[in-house]
This record gives structure tokens, sequence and C-alpha cells, in this order.
């Protein structure tokens, strides 16, 4: 029997009509996924009852099997320390980059990195298999769905994904990527930001800037948005990517290592110092003084104590802060609202200094962990129709001015950073030389003037212009930019017809092609299968005409062949049989091929022979 | 015979009540839709209609209108948890007979 959820007054849906739609925080190092039940807007828990799901990924494959297990959360992060190499962790810091930006990411010095086929760089583990970023993610966001569909009792007809303010085109395709890769349909990427005042109801508050301050384990993000008539524009982002509540533990445990005396290269004292730090801390967000038991030294440490020693951790964010504000030419008194994201944020010391630093209580009622997966599950809900046309569809804007390149390097903006999407602009260039009958459009993103300093994002040619004098033809680009930010860009000679349109695959991207392939190798690794079972084939083949061959002529070769025709099917042979130990099954058919060729003459005398032989002594009536 | 509630699913009512921050009730009803003839309504109430009737059972108020009341006298409706998923459940008397999901159902 279906379970029944109450609707809000009129809006009861039709039976199997009920759209499922679920929001999905996919963090760096933690996951959630959320849905709007009943009215109401929760995380989804596992059996165990856990809500979040740990970004780790465990690739296990078995020894002398095809068949490829993928654990994904808690129990892939308690195999990281066992076996780190073929665990994959903090993917998010890889997606949508190519292997050219990748010498500054620590994470991954447990695996290695290659640049793969699509130009995105590829994860190999210790057991061989390799692994790009939108794969992993789509990894982790099918065992997020998976939870959801269970717990709904329905597929899920769409998805919110949160992404940060910060990721360009190329991250936020990445993203959209791994979701396709997932079977799920991505009814928007929302700016996590605007997820978590969303979460918080901002976006049906009075128009105004709101401060959106997430310092999670390892990256502290600052967002200042302005809603001005539905629309959240971020005004300016900023933050630390190195910096977070593990630097708290850190600091932490620095100070119960110094306190037992821990000689420093004691790695396992160092591990369990930091176990310790975070007990700690989590303890005294509660409490005054707790009582502490590492090694040899016991003692007691109170909350002003680790205050002290996270002090110039937290005076960090704000530094950060106070450089975004200016970004966004915003005065601290001009901030009205700031929310608080990520399990950071619980301290108590952070709260102080945040609220003295923007003067305003932070926001802080809705778990800081669960907010950003809440804020993008109502907004998942009002997107699949599960809400009145009268509420407001909340609008993101393009995070990073889109522009073109024109002569001499400049990026010339066609949508300038901010703009409200879906948008569509269009803009008039023209031929630089006489006779110019092709034009190469090259898409930009970024904010710099140089196109050497923004980001490129495609490349294209306008062709068959029809030869005018320069600045004669009129050529429209047009940008338009769907509900996702994805772009399209389309350039047409206005007085000819001549089209051209592209949509931007960022440069690391995937091909629609290459999801596809990599779709259909999902499929339990058919096109592999048929490989192996097509070179078997060849195989055996070869080895059927190797015998058939070799037998033929031991019988009567010599009789039959010249010593060079015979040397030829000879060493002919030899190469057959040499290329078809190998594993390529054109190689294998060519050198087939060629055993054939130099054998047809061979056959046909073969052939005369055995008439000939069977003719001896016979008349010709008797046949 | 009046429409009862479960502890389990009073509870939920309430607390979905009182996270929305507003409503006076919930409403039990039927439309004539559903592979099967008829099928539930479970919705928030904000006004209370003329014609309807109001139940009140462990502290929530049940609304349902006059010709719902034909299909549903005697309801009881739960709260329960299968697996990871949850939900309401109605449980009808009158009900002659069901389509496979259980979401409508003939008298």
């Amino acid at each position: 029997m279906a379970l029944l959820q109450i609707s809000e007054p009129g809006q009861s849906t039709e039976p199997h009509q009920h759209k499922l739609a679920a929001g999905i925080d996919l963090g760096t190092t933690n996951s959630l996924i959320a849905t709007v039940r009943s009215g109401k807007a929760e995380t989804l828990a596992d059996a165990n009852g856990k809500h979040t799901v740990p970004s780790v990924v465990h690739y296990v494959k078995q020894d002398g099997s095809d068949e490829l297990e993928i654990v994904v959360g808690h129990k892939a992060k308690e195999q990281q320390a066992i076996e780190p190499g073929n665990v994959i962790s903090s993917i998010k810091r890889l997606m949508g980059r190519g292997l050219a930006d990748m010498d500054k990411i620590k994470e991954f010095s447990a695996n290695k990195l290659v640049e793969s086929e699509s130009g995105m760089p590829g994860v190999v583990l210790d057991n061989g298999i390799e692994k790009n970023p939108v794969e992993v993610s789509s990894d982790i966001l099918r065992t997020l769905a998976d939870r959801a569909e269970e717990t709904l009792g329905g597929e899920l007809g769409g998805v919110v994904i949160t992404v940060p303010a910060y990721f360009d085109e190329a991250q936020r395709q990445a993203t959209k990527d791994s979701a396709q890769l997932a079977g799920l349909k991505v009814l928007r990427l929302l700016n996590e930001p605007t997820a978590a005042a969303v979460a918080y109801g901002l976006d049906t508050g009075s128009e105004g800037i709101h401060a959106i301050y997430d310092l999670g384990g390892g990256t502290f993000d600052i967002s200042i948005l302005r809603l001005q008539k539905g629309v959240f524009e971020v005004l300016a982002t900023g933050g630390d990517s190195a910096l977070g509540g593990d630097d708290f533990d850190r600091a932490i445990a620095q100070y119960l290592v110094e306190q037992a005396k821990v000689e420093s290269d004691d790695r396992r004292a160092h591990q369990l110092a930091m176990i310790k730090a975070r007990d700690i801390k989590e303890a005294l967000t509660d409490t005054d003084t707790v009582d502490v038991n590492f090694l040899d030294w016991s003692g007691q440490m109170s909350r002003d104590q680790i205050e002290e020693i996270i002090a110039p951790i937290v005076d960090k964010t704000l530094l950060s802060c106070r450089r975004t504000l200016k970004d966004a030419g915003v005065k601290v008194d001009e901030v009205d609202k700031v929310v608080m994201v990520g399990g950071s944020t619980r301290v108590p010391l952070v709260r102080e200094k945040v609220e003295k630093h923007f003067k305003v209580p932070p926001l802080t009622d809705i778990d800081p962990d669960k907010v950003v997966a809440i804020g993008a599950a109502i907004q998942a809900n009002v997107l699949i129709g599960n809400k009145s046309d009268d509420d407001m569809l909340l609008l993101d804007v393009i995070p990073l001015s889109l522009g073109v390149e024109t002569m001499g390097g400049l990026a010339e903006k066609i949508i300038p950073r901010n703009t409200p999407i879906p948008i569509a602009k269009a803009q008039e260039f023209t031929t630089f030389k006489d006779g110019q009958t092709a034009m190469a459009i090259h898409v930009v993103q970024g904010e710099r003037e140089l196109v050497e300093d923004c980001r490129s994002l495609a490349r294209f040619e306008l062709r068959g212009i029809p030869p005018m004098v320069a600045g004669a033809a009129r050529i429209k680009v047009t940008y338009q930019v769907d509900a996702d930010g994805l772009l399209q860009v389309l350039a047409e000679e206005t007085t000819s017809g001549v089209k051209a349109d592209i949509t931007v695959k960022p440069s690391y991207g995937l091909s629609d092609d290459q999801i596809t392939n990599m779709l259909q190798s999902s499929f339990s690794h058919a096109e592999g299968d048929m490989g192996a079972r097509m070179l078997r084939e060849q195989k055996v083949e070869a080895a059927r005409v190797i015998e058939a061959v070799t037998a033929a002529l031991s019988e009567n070769g010599k009789e039959l062949l010249s010593e060079d025709e015979y040397a030829a099917i000879q060493s002919s042979l030899e190469q057959l049989n040499q290329t078809s130990q190998g594993e390529s099954i054109e190689a294998i058919e060519n050198a087939i091929e060629v055993v054939e060729k130099n054998s047809n003459e061979f056959a046909s005398r073969r052939m005369d022979a055995s008439i000939a032989k069977a003719l001896v002594g016979h008349e010709v009536d008797d046949i | 015979m009046a429409i009862t509630l479960s502890e389990a699913a009073a509870e939920r009512v309430k607390s979905f009540l009182d996270n929305r921050g507003k409503g006076v009730g919930v409403r039990l009803g039927v439309t004539t839709t559903g592979c099967s003839g008829l099928a539930y309504v479970l919705e928030f109430v904000d006004d209370l209609n003329d014609e309807d009737i109001v139940y009140e059972d462990k502290g929530v108020k049940v609304i349902i209108d006059p010709k719902s009341k034909l299909y549903l006298e005697g309801t009881h409706l739960e709260f329960v948890k299968e697996g990871l998923n949850e939900g309401f459940e109605f449980v009808n008397p009158n009900v002659k007979g069901e389509c496979g999901c259980g979401e409508s159902f003939t008298v």
C-alpha cells in the first residue's frame, strides 16, 4: 500500500502523479540528500539513522573477476586507512578541472592522477581501475538517490544539486554530467549559499543583503548575496580552500601533544591527539569544562582555554569576510542576515565572533550540516511542481561573465556576471579582412580583459560567409544560458543566413558521445564482453587457418610451390601465429587475410593437382 | 461512526502542522479519479468550508466533507514505517477493492 503524505490545501495530486524531488548537497567531505514530505523539508537517513554520507568511494575489484563493487560512504571511509590506493575522496576538488590545475591538490597523494582521453584527470587506483571525477561523483549521487527512492517509495522525478558559488561553467557542467550518468534529471544546479538562504526562507523575505558563512571541515567560504526582485545575486565570494574545522582540531591536538610531551615523530600519538581534540571541541560546545586523559597527561580543559587556542583561526575567517565585503562593495552594517553553514559553525566562539563582526545574531536554528541540502530540497519541490504557481520561483545568476575573443586577444563580455538566468543576449561583429569567409568564435569566461587571463570554454568556426569587403558582413553572436547556467552560443551572418552554433562543452566537460559511452560501459561491461568474445573468435579462426595451411604445405607444398612461394606462405603463417598471441582483433584479422592471400594460388594448384590425381587412370567418360 | 487516528498519526500531524506554522487540522477526503475508481486526499486545512464536518481525535482536528464522509465512515488513519519509507495509511472499512498500489480504491 502506498503511504500518503499530507499535501497543501487543494494541491493533492492524482494517484500515481506524485512527483518526487530531492535536494542534494554534493560536498567535498560529506554529502546529503533531503526532500519535502508533508510540507517539511528534511534530510534522509540510512537504515542506521545516519544522515551524512562521506563523499568517499571504494572500488573493490575481486581478483580474476571483472566485477567491480562500488562502496560509497562510511564503509568506504573506514577502508581509506587500510587501502588508500583503492579509495577516492574529495573528488569534488577535481570536478571540471584539467590535469594542469592539479599540482596544488594534496588530497590525492594516495592516488595516481593521469590525463584521460576526455582531457579530464583520471584517478588510477592500485587495482588498475581508472575513474574520472564525473564517474566518481556519479557513484556518490547514485547512492544518495537510491536512499531517497527507497525512502520515498518511488523513482525521483528530478533533483536539485548544489554547487559552490564560485564554480565555473566547466565545474557545473561536470556536476550535471555526473547526475546524468547516475540517471538523474537535474532540475537545476543551485549555488550552495543560495540554498542555505532558501532554507531559512530568506527568498520569500524582504529584499536585502545577506552573508552566508560556511565553515566546513576543510574549507571556508563566505558569500555575500543580494536578494532583489526574487533573485539572489552573488555580489562576491571569498574564503580559504585550506581552512576549516580540522584546523581547530589540529591546534587543540598540538596543545595536547605539548602537554603530554609526545615525541614529534610518534605518528600514532599524533593521530590519537586529533581524535581526542575533536571530542574535546565537541564536548566544550555544550559544557564549560571537560576532563581530559591523554596518554600520560591528564587535566582539565575549559572552553576559555580552547577558545584561546582556536581564536587565531576564527580571526582568519573574519579577515576573509572583511575582504569579501569589500569586494562586494558592501559595508558591514548593510548586511541584514547572516546564515551559518557547516558543522564547524557549532563552535560557540565562531558564533560569537561572527555576531560581533557582522553586528547581527547569525541564523543557527537549522542544523548547519544540513541547511544546504534542505534549501535544495525546498527548491526541488517547487521546481518539480508540487507547490502552487504563485510560489516564487527562485532565480539564480551567472557567476562569471561570458564573453567572446575579439581582435587583439581581448575578451568582450556578452553576458555580464550576476545576470539572472535563463537569459539570451546577442551582439554583432563584423569581418576584419576583405573577402574573409570564415570567423573563429572563441567563447571565454571571466572578469579579466585579456583572453589569456580568462577561462577558455569553447572554440568554433562560422564558415561560408560570402566574400565582402571588410566590415560589411554582419555576424550576430547570441549567447543563451539556460536555467542551469549552461551556455549555448549561436553565430549567424545575417545578410546571408549562414549559421553555426555550439553548446558549450566546457574544456573539461564531456561530450554527449562520451557520456553515452560511459553509460553504455556502465551496463555491466557489455562492450568489453563483446570485444573479448570477438577476440576469442578471431584467435580460434587463426588457429584453424594455421593448422589447415600447415597441413597442406606438408602434404604437397614442396611439389606445387616454388621456393619463394613456399617461404612467403611459411613466413605469413609465422606472422599470424605471433599476432594471434596478442590482443588486437584487427591485427589478427589482417594477418589471416595475408595468409589467405599468399596461399590462394597454392590452394588452386592443390585443387588442380587433386583433380588431376583423381583423373589419373580414368577415362573422361568415367567421371 | 467517526474518523480516528492512531497515536503515531496524531503525533505526526501535530508536528507537521507546527512546522508549517499555520493550519487548523488535516483534511481526509476522496476524489473520483484513479485507476480503481476513487482516490484518497490528505491535505492541510487553513480555512473550513461551510459544509465541512469536523471531528477531533487525540488533539487533532480531522476535517471531512459530507460526500467524502460516505466513503470514509469509520476510517482509521495510521502512520506507518516500511523500511526507510514512512507515511500515512487509510484503514477504511468501506473498501471493497484496491488497485495494486493502494492509491485508489472502490467501495
